[in-house]
């Protein structure tokens, strides 16, 4: 071997090594960044609660009205919003990795308007009055319509629908359920007033089992996701490279799908339309990570989560005494900030 | 399938002038059949109301001056109209908008228009609603279509500036028009949620997209409208048939590509303005209409004169449906036109797929 091959295989290990470093600083100062909206998700309240009370309701809680507020409101709003800002941010990666569409959103695979759907109609035929009722139907909604996508896909072809169908199936039922859903809200005021506020996105005052009911859907979710990771990197080379390099394609989708499904069908049955989230969150980390789907879907996952928990207080603060839906303030402070970013760097390109 | 080259033999250029076109018979035979079948369709919807009629007495009331004669011409062929043009102007929107976003998802709504407009609307409604009791009299009748279209024709100048720098790149149009539509969403739900229920109801009817009550004064600007700008994309053709190739490519092609691009959305957004001001922003039907179309003709780009006839007939059908149903209960046109047009999308797709396979 010449010198010259010799110092190339060098230097090229050395760059390996250096951008694994930077790659790992970058999943670093996520975490941290998730640290701190965390600790001012606890700490800052549309009711102030002075620090020092807090750190008495995290470790020596008296029951005192502080303590109160802190235990019971603020750390189940806290973790609702990790687990539905991580859910959404990978689900959105992965959405837009499968489809190979910037404009494609979790909400895509119809998850959005089958878990609307669903709790309008829970509420009008059977019923159903309570938060924690709604969610279940919510889930189920949204994971049968997302089947139901997947499988009008699947019709008529003997592979993997191809990305194009599959989003295009997933408008059309979107388009059709949202339709239908709107007939019955017109018709019935009860249910127009309860979808209305569950359809601008919110993670307040869902309780503590709200996180619980959600969190093995999720749980489940993450893992896939990962598992599907190298998978949707030889995919995104093409589907015929893919399959020449191994990889069996329709397993690969299955799995990205039913990852999808799970993430976000849970994180919108939970929080209602957020899926703005999903939409923005992986081109923000996409010029951090690069192409790679084994680092984008981690960076998008922490920083979808920190996202929502830093909107989700400055909605608390800026109506005080009252509180901004996160939902609202998500848009409005995101989609500035996106557009900025869309705007100053050439964009990465799917 | 036939090969792109069998169907180029099958299409007859027509030169008028410098500018020529490519006639596709298929595409043509699509286009007579559609336009047959719309006013098949208007002539149905026209039978509909307070005094039922057949199809005859339609035609004698609109030639004669008989007792039925006002309420054809005044209430029902306006209605009638403001359907099928307003369909044609969103499918026509629609089209232009796939083809320069080069995706098959987007529709007007990334132009911002859409999304301006509702916000607009709603919020006039929420705010008038809590106020006086509900926008009526002059503000429901000029008013809200004005604020409509003032509010989509300053959505789509705000996705435009934002978008431009130093030159226009269509992938930067988008992902711009994706953030600006996403605050007018999360707004106009935001909106919903503040007053009181039953002006989330009437906004939630206007957002779906409404043809109850239209007069004249709708037909009018949408009909303007179509007349300049169907000429004017037609001339565009070319450019816009060049436009689905790489940015390199079109320029290379010898397409002026900023101005091609720019003068095509400008005609998208003043289409999509004046039907959302007409009829409000009727769901599903940019987005649908042109893919139904470029299946039906069976070429490769949103055909526009199709997608526009596919448009009307997918609205009137609609419009239709929508009163005879559930009569004497009227949904809004546009729930009927997602529950149609959905279908009808997903079936030409599992079709189109079966022909691949064999």
């Amino acid at each position: 071997m010449s010198t010259a091959a010799i110092t190339r295989t060098a230097s090229s290990g050395r760059t390996i090594r250096a951008i694994h470093r930077h790659r790992l600083l970058v999943l670093a100062g996520l975490f941290a960044a998730l640290a701190v909206t965390v600790a001012l998700s606890v700490a800052i309240g549309a009711k102030p609660v002075p620090p020092a009370e807090v750190w008495h309701a995290l470790t020596t809680p008296t029951g005192t009205e502080s303590d109160i507020v802190v235990r019971s409101l603020r750390i189940p709003r806290t973790a609702i919003g990790i687990l539905a800002g991580i859910a959404l941010g990978v689900a959105g990666a992965l959405m837009q990795g499968h489809t190979r569409n910037p404009l494609a959103d979790p909400g895509l695979l119809g998850v959005t308007q089958g878990a609307g759907f669903a709790m309008v109609l829970s509420i009008m035929v059977l019923g159903v009055t309570s938060l924690y009722g709604y969610i279940w139907f919510g889930l189920a909604g949204a994971l049968l319509a997302s089947a139901g996508v997947f499988a009008l896909g699947m019709v008529g072809g003997r592979s993997s629908p191809t990305p194009v169908t599959l989003a295009l199936a997933g408008t059309a039922v979107s388009a059709f359920l949202y339709a239908l859903t709107s007939a019955l809200v017109l018709m019935d005021e009860q249910a127009l007033d309860v979808f209305r506020f569950w359809q601008s996105g919110s993670i307040a005052s869902r309780g503590p089992d709200v996180a619980w009911q959600v969190l093995p859907f999720i749980a489940v979710g993450l893992l896939l996701a990962l598992f599907n990771a190298p998978g949707l990197n030889a995919l995104s080379l093409g589907e015929d490279v893919a399959r020449a390099l191994g990889q069996n394609v329709t397993l690969t989708r299955a799995v990205g799908i039913a990852a999808i499904t799970l993430l976000s069908g849970a994180s919108v049955a939970a929080c209602g339309a957020l899926a703005f989230l999903g939409l923005v969150v992986p081109h923000l980390a996409r010029p951090l990570s690069g192409p790679d789907h084994r680092w984008l879907l981690p960076y998008s996952g922490l920083i979808g989560a920190a996202a929502l928990l830093l909107t989700d207080v400055i909605g608390r603060v800026v109506a005080r005494p009252g509180e901004l839906e996160v939902g609202v303030v998500l848009a409005l402070i995101g989609a500035p900030f996106f557009i900025a970013l869309v705007r100053r760097r050439k964009p990465v390109r799917l | 399938m036939t090969s792109p080259s069998e169907r180029l033999v099958n299409g007859r250029p027509l030169r008028i002038g410098s500018a020529s076109w490519l006639l596709r018979l298929r595409s043509a035979a699509v286009a007579l059949i559609l336009l047959a079948s719309v006013a098949a369709l208007m002539a149905l919807t026209m039978r509909i109301g307070d005094i039922p009629m057949s199809v005859p007495e339609v035609f004698q009331a609109i030639t004669g001056d008989g007792s039925n004669h006002f309420v054809v011409m005044e209430l029902r062929l306006p209605r009638a109209l403001t359907g099928a043009l307003v369909g044609a102007a969103l499918a026509l929107a629609g089209a232009i908008t796939q083809a320069v976003a080069r995706n098959p998802l987007a529709s007007p709504d990334i132009l911002g228009v859409t999304g301006g407009a509702s916000v607009t609307v709603v919020a006039i409604t929420m705010a008038a609603g809590a106020t006086t009791g509900g926008a009526s009299g002059p503000l429901a009748e000029v008013g809200i279509p004005l604020a409509a279209l003032v509010g989509g024709l300053v959505g789509a100048l705000t996705v435009y500036l934002l978008a431009w720098r130093r030159g226009m790149d269509g992938y930067r149009l988008v992902l711009v028009g994706i953030g600006v539509s996403a605050v007018c969403t999360n707004v106009k739900y935001w909106l919903l949620t503040v007053g009181d229920v039953n002006d989330t109801g009437k906004a939630m009817v206007w957002i779906t997209g409404s043809l109850n009550g239209r007069g004249w004064e709708h037909v009018v600007p949408v009909s303007l409208a179509l007349a300049v700008l169907i000429p004017l994309t037609l001339l565009g053709t070319r450019s816009l048939g060049a436009l689905r190739f790489g940015d390199d490519t079109v320029t290379g092609l010898g397409v002026r590509m900023n101005l091609a691009r720019g003068l095509m959305i400008l005609a998208a957004v003043l289409l999509a303005a004046t039907a959302t001001a007409s009829a409000g922003p009727i769901a599903f039907v940019a987005l649908a209409a042109p893919q139904i179309a470029l299946r039906l003709a069976g070429v490769a780009q949103p055909p526009l004169v199709v997608s526009a006839l596919v448009g009307a007939a997918l609205t009137t059908a609609a419009d239709l449906i929508s009163r005879t149903l559930f009569s004497p209960v009227e949904l809004p046109v546009g729930v009927v036109t997602a529950v149609l047009g959905a279908p009808y999308l997903i079936y030409l797709l599992i079709r189109v797929r079966r022909k691949a396979r064999s």
